[in-house]
């Protein structure tokens, strides 16, 4: 998508977009909500996407409204004015902005396609050695020495293996 | 000599439709997918954006699939050649003007396209003539699964592909088919058509995507939602939807037969007359006159052969490629006066057409979409 678009009558930024035909052109009328209300444009059953993404979020708390990503530095004043987010991590820091406008804009909330076999490995691995890692912490913890012994093997083995398939790439 | 390339050879774009399903020009599909641990280029800076083009490019390019085909930096492109690469739906307006540490790579038959720092890093895209879901999504699929070989992809188990914009996210698979609707237009059925399969999370646009006009007819009919479904549910449900689409349309034809053939068979032949008298032709008018032979074509009033000048028309009567074949830039009234030229040329052998009063379709004659779009 392109550039955030402006209501055409006062030029804030535009939420509700209406799309007619005449005589075979496609005409698009972008508003904000206070013109379209005034022109009377109501339809609750229209689909504005940027309406359900770029909704004033006067209920939102104001730390909320300060977030910013610390992966990327995109701030969530930022994507409420363009729509677009600034990297992969953004997901999880405006998850409590995303995630319900992600449910009115799709038919559910968690993904079911395709799935990138290598990212779904890097991921076993890395969940694998997660629970090594706590299971070795508490193994020293409670003096299991022999537990910690095997668990640090299996730590070396796992990232030996990571090594060796991200060398192979 | 990119341009040159991308003339020579055939491609998807321009050999478009068939007989078996004359409604539907083509189908498209473009997969969004990003770099894991990079921002996205519409927030990255410049160096990451050229860190991003330099891993890219390379590792696109030496796909099997983009075997002799073509790579470029889009700087290093002409307004030109950028302009006939739009009109070839080979690169989006965004990407031709947002042009710094972007790329293109682009299969030789020109049925693949993938472009380097769009909204998303990489959109892969896959074109194929006629109704062919089933095949556009094996050959993007593939593309996509030698990618993610050498390419670390942003991926979430719970979101899927992550993407610039939400609306990208989960499958960030967009499906599409240009549909060539003239009976909808003509009866003014299209506006309904449209706020119906928006109500279904579908979206209807222009020749050129968003903001696009509707010249000759041309809609490019599109999912909506890309989260909570797998990518064979959305093209099912698409499919569902164009299906109901082709049959309004193939009904509006024969209403038109039955009611005033007389007025369609007058549009049909004025615009065979001036395309073969014109002197003057915006693009436009053009796409407008090209719409009605492509019909005349579906009713048997010309020769089956004449549906590829046509569509060929709908490419080539576009500025860059006016251009292309004027030799040099052209001020746009001469290329009105150029594109009637070229197109009283194309016309020349083109057999007047025949106005027969013919029944629309018996119900076994109804065109069919292609079947293997069912096995989706």
């Amino acid at each position: 998508m392109a550039k955030p678009l402006k209501c055409d009558v006062c030029s804030e930024p535009a939420t509700v977009h209406l799309t007619q035909i005449i005589n075979n052109q496609i005409h698009k009328i972008d508003l904000c909500e206070s013109c379209a209300e005034q022109k009377g444009i109501t339809d609750p059953s229209g689909y504005s996407l940027a309406d359900l993404l770029v909704k004033p979020e006067s209920q939102s708390a104001p730390e909320v409204a300060a977030l910013s990503c610390p992966e990327c530095g995109c701030t969530q004043r930022e994507f409420k004015k363009t729509g677009r987010l600034g990297c992969g991590a953004c997901y999880e820091t405006f998850a409590s902005v995303v995630n319900p406008a992600l449910l009115n804009m799709h038919k559910g909330d968690s993904h079911k396609g395709k799935v990138p076999q290598r990212a779904l490995e890097r991921a076993t691995f890395i969940d694998r050695l997660g629970t090594l890692e706590d299971g070795l912490k508490e193994a020293i913890s409670s003096e299991r020495y022999e537990d910690a012994a095997r668990m640090r093997d299996e730590i070396i083995e796992l990232k030996k293996a990571m090594e060796a398939a991200a060398l192979e790439d | 000599m990119l341009i040159k390339s991308i003339f020579g050879g055939k491609s998807e774009m321009t050999e478009a439709g068939s007989k078996k399903c004359p409604v539907v020009l083509m189908t498209r599909i473009r997969l969004a997918r990003n770099i894991a641990n990079t921002p996205f280029p519409g927030w990255a800076k410049e160096t990451r954006r050229k860190e991003v083009l330099e891993t890219c490019l390379p590792s696109v390019a030496s796909l099997s699939q983009m075997k002799r085909g073509i790579s470029a930096e889009i700087s290093s492109l002409s307004d030109l050649e950028r302009q006939i690469l739009v009109e070839r739906h080979l690169i989006s307006r965004e990407l031709s003007s947002n042009a710094d540490a972007a790329g293109v790579v682009i299969s030789k038959d020109q049925s693949i396209s993938v472009m380097i720092n769009e909204e998303d890093h990489l959109r892969i895209q896959v074109i194929k003539s006629g109704y062919r879901f089933k095949s556009a999504w094996n050959a993007i699929d593939a593309i996509d699964s030698a990618l993610e070989e050498q390419l670390d992809f942003a991926f979430s188990q719970k979101l899927g592909y992550l993407t610039a914009c939400p609306t990208n996210v989960g499958t960030g698979m967009r499906a599409s088919t240009m549909m060539h609707l003239p009976a909808l237009v003509i009866s003014s059925q299209m506006e309904k058509v449209v706020r119906a399969v928006n109500q279904l999370g579908i979206a209807v646009r222009g020749l050129f995507g968003e903001g696009s006009d509707a010249s000759g007819s041309i809609f490019q009919i599109s999912n909506q939602t890309t989260l909570g479904e797998s990518e064979g549910e959305i093209v099912k449900r698409l499919s569902s939807v164009l299906r109901t689409i082709i049959d309004q349309e193939m009904n509006a034809r024969e209403k038109i037969l039955e009611k005033d053939p007389n007025k369609l068979y007058d549009k049909i032949g004025r615009a065979y007359g001036i395309l073969q008298n014109s002197h003057l032709l915006t693009s436009s008018e053009c796409m407008n006159l090209a719409s009605l032979v492509r019909f005349g074509v579906d009713l048997e009033m010309f020769p089956e052969k004449t549906r590829n000048i046509v569509d060929r028309m709908f490419i080539e009567c576009q500025p860059g490629h006016v251009q292309y074949h004027a030799g040099h830039e052209i001020e746009s009234s001469a290329r009105d006066e150029f594109r009637a030229a070229y197109m009283r040329k194309q016309f020349e052998n083109v057999a007047r057409p025949i106005f027969n009063l013919h029944e629309m379709s018996s119900e076994d004659d109804t065109p069919k979409p292609d079947p293997e779009q069912e096995a989706e």
